[in-house]
């Protein structure tokens, strides 16, 4: 293990989740008025329905498909009849899907960002840091989909990138895993790492509300004067 | 039945100026904020006319409220819980600022920086939004007093139907003011629209907030208040409503905008409702039913049987004898002279109407009578155009409601007329508004003579209810960083005891501190 090696698959990973769940916790605390998803369709409503729709369907489409890369070991796909050959096609194809819709609503919200003085003005700095991590990510993610797996011969990551990711979350690091896969992927899997520290302070906190309880709640809440919702 | 309080508005729109000195007085308070540029929690509109946001009655594009399914149940018009959640990432009837308008300033300083020169400098318009200069198209009131009506008058929703007949000719004209705020309505499509439940309805009072800690933009609330009277700060990503001034409504003292209201417009009384009835009354099929059921879920505060459940539901004693003094009960179900502003939203609103004479007046004058009071009653029944478009606002199309108002309003106008003048009881005028003669004179009394103590009829709040805030945490309004504050008139115990709160004094003609309540963290004391 190099000094490099170390430093981008062991340290960074470890001080940006103590950072991200730390932020979290400091956030949640002491900034509850500041956690919101800053919309901004108020001041623009067109260009928003599809950047919006794109970046966000495709975005979770894509953590969805990490999710299954990432943290289902390949043993497991294998042992419930899904050969190497079906899942790759299907990863390839999903994700190719996937990411042309985040890339082309991300696009949009970009552009159009700085495009409409309005929503320009609501520009934040972290707003831009983070706009250029997503960019990062999101292009070497389309290399590695497009490039490797939909048009080459395809890189199976999931032997090396994947297990790399699981023994972290072992305590276990093998980062040797990951430093002889391709520089794309060494790239993609080292720059979220970046995003994960930037979260807590960012609008991206927004992702954890997801108002899931609304299903299925009374419509009308009732609550006493400084009290709780009640029925 | 459960019985629970509201305190309640009415507004009398024949005593309106259309003044705007409640929308600034509001303002100033609660909106003078960086992102609430545009927000105006009381706001005045002329009618015919566009209104605040424009077209804002137009549901059917805004789709706010609720509506009943085809198998009658109640539903929200801009769709269920699912659908809410799968356009959150855009709300495909939210409206954007534009229909509100592009708030400016204007760039002063160049009044004072400006060097000597032949002409005198300008200050020209400057936008809110991005500081760059602008050319100012639209603004909160464009259509005040029906300016540019020609053009716009006509698309205003409640002329639907009545276009061929309104000609919005100048001579033929009507308008009045319609001044309008939150309706903290019974049945709150606002708070069904929250997916996060940061807003809620207070039992105590029945005043709707916006909770800004639970609050997380998703930006459903505006479009699902079908009077467009939740705000989107687009500063702080969070939404933003009238409050009801429930700072100084729980010192028992009247809004801020009812307090300044130069025509002396506005009553704030007491409503004691049954809670297990709202969702039955806003579920009646037929829209012209709705007024009637809204009616019966109110409570009759004379009622011994009502007082007892409301005693054994926590309503304190004296908020039910300030119940049976309540204005709003009394023009809205006594005498019906109040009316709800577009029931067929079936929210139950709580802010109701005393339907303005003036524009059959108006009308009167414009075909070369004069306008006596006298032949006030056969013009009500003779022209149909004022009354179908107030019966459109006012009670959704049914013109008989509307008349019944009017008449009572001509009624009491002739006899008062009689008796100040003549010095006789004219028991025929108080028949045709189907009225007593007492109860004529009672009506007189709190809609022309309108003493500040008649209209505002506001008790305080308990300190014992308070208590609880000791345990139960929770942010309830607009007291974050730079906000306007006033999270409780109650003090929080970490505060400390004796604290006082600044109110005026109409008696002493200044300020006033009055000590809050005390509040005892003793043990025991949670919900
Ligand atoms: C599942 C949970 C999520 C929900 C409910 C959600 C919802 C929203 C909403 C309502 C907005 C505001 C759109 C507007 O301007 O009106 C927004 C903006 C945004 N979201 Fe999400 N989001 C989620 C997850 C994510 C994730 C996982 C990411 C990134 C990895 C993300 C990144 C962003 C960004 C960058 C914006 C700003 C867009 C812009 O105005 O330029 N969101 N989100
Ligand atoms: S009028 Fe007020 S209480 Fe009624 S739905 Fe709109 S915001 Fe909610
Ligand atoms: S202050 Fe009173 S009279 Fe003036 S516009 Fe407002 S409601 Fe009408």
């Amino acid at each position: 293990m190099t000094v490099e090696e170390a430093l981008l698959f062991v340290a960074l990973p470890y001080s940006s989740i103590t950072l991200f769940v730390a932020g979290h916790i400091w956030r949640y605390r002491h900034d509850k008025f500041g956690w919101t998803s800053r919309s901004t369709q108020l001041l623009e409503r067109r260009w928003l329905a599809w950047g919006s729709n794109l970046f966000h369907y495709g975005a979770l489409a894509a953590i969805g498909g990490h999710v299954v890369g990432l943290l289902i070991p390949e043993q497991l796909t294998h042992a419930v009849g899904i050969s190497e050959g079906a899942y790759h096609l299907f990863a390839a194809a999903a994700g190719t899907v996937a990411g042309l819709a985040c890339i082309a609503g991300f696009v949009i919200l970009v552009g159009r960002r700085a495009y409409f003085p309005r929503i320009r003005r609501t520009t934040t700095w972290t707003d831009v840091v983070v706009y250029l991590v997503l960019a990062g990510i999101i292009v070497l993610g389309l290399i590695e989909t497009i490039g490797f797996n939909t048009l080459g011969t395809g890189y199976n990551y999931r032997p090396t990138v994947g297990v790399w990711f699981r023994s972290l979350l072992w305590l276990h690091p093998e980062p040797q895993l990951i430093a002889g896969a391709p520089l794309v992927y060494q790239l993609h899997a080292t720059l979220p790492w970046i995003l994960y520290a930037v979260w807590p302070f960012s609008r991206l906190v927004h992702a954890w509300s997801l108002p899931w309880q609304y299903l299925g709640r009374p419509y009308i809440l009732y609550r006493r004067r400084y009290g709780l919702a009640r029925r | 039945m459960k019985v629970r309080a509201q305190v309640g508005m009415v507004m009398n729109l024949d005593k309106c100026i259309g003044c705007h000195t409640c929308s600034v007085t509001c303002k100033q308070v609660w909106t003078n904020r960086p992102g609430t540029e545009y927000v105006w929690f009381n706001n005045v509109e002329t009618k015919p006319g566009l209104g605040f946001p424009r077209r804002w009655e137009d549901n059917q594009t805004w789709q706010g409220g609720w509506k009943l399914d085809r198998r009658g149940r109640l539903r929200l018009r801009a769709g269920g819980q699912l659908r809410k959640l799968l356009t959150i990432f855009w709300n495909p009837d939210l409206p954007t600022i534009d229909d509100y308008y592009e708030p400016w300033t204007y760039d002063y300083h160049t009044l004072i920086d400006a060097p000597l020169s032949e002409r005198d400098p300008v200050a020209r318009p400057q936008s809110q939004l991005t500081g760059r200069r602008m050319d100012v198209k639209w603004g909160p009131n464009w259509d005040d007093m029906l300016a540019g009506a020609p053009e716009t008058a006509s698309r205003d929703p409640d002329l639907a139907g009545l276009q061929e007949q309104v000609k919005l000719t100048y001579e033929r004209t009507f308008m009045f003011y319609l001044p309008r705020i939150c309706e903290h309505c019974l049945n709150p499509s606002c708070v069904a629209s929250c997916p996060s439940g940061a807003m809620y309805k207070r039992e105590e009072d029945g005043i709707v907030l916006v909770d800004q800690e639970k609050c997380r933009g998703w930006r459903f609330c505006v479009s699902g208040c079908p009077y467009k009277k939740v705000y989107f700060n687009h500063h702080t990503g969070k939404a933003e409503k009238c409050t009801l001034c429930y700072p100084r409504i729980e010192l028992g003292l009247p809004t801020v905008c009812s307090e300044t209201c130069v025509g002396r417009i506005r009553y704030l009384g007491l409503v004691l409702y049954d809670a297990d009835r709202v969702r039955e009354a806003a579920s009646v099929p037929d829209e012209k039913r709705l007024l009637d059921a809204q009616l019966k879920v109110f409570l009759d505060p004379a009622d011994p049987a009502v007082q007892r459940q409301a005693r054994a539901d926590g309503i304190p004693d004296d908020w039910i004898e300030y119940a049976q003094r309540s204005p709003v009960y009394a023009l809205a179900h006594r005498w019906r002279v109040a009316l709800p502003l577009h029931p067929e939203y079936r929210t139950l609103p709580m802010v109701w109407y005393v339907p303005p004479l003036s524009p059959v007046v108006n009308a009167m004058e414009a075909d070369g009578y004069e306008a006596d009071p006298d032949q006030l009653f056969p013009a009500i029944d003779a022209m149909r155009i004022p009354l179908d478009y107030l019966a459109n606002i006012l009670a959704a199309g049914d013109r008989e409601v509307v008349r019944l108002a009017l008449r009572r309003l001509a009624g009491m106008r002739s006899y008062m007329r009689k008796l100040e003048v003549l010095g006789v009881r004219d028991h025929q005028a108080a028949t045709a508004a189907s009225l007593e003669p007492s109860e004529i004179e009672a009506m007189y009394r709190l809609l022309a003579v309108a003493k500040y103590e008649d209209r505002y009829v506001v008790p305080q709040a308990h300190s014992e209810q308070a208590q609880r805030l000791a345990e139960l945490p929770g942010s309830c309004g607009l007291d974050f960083d730079g906000g306007p504050g006033n999270c409780g008139a109650l003090p929080r115990p970490a505060q400390g005891l004796n604290e006082t709160f600044m109110v005026q004094d109409r008696k002493v003609g200044g300020h006033r501190f009055v000590p809050l309540p005390v509040v005892n963290p003793g043990p025991g004391h949670g919900e």
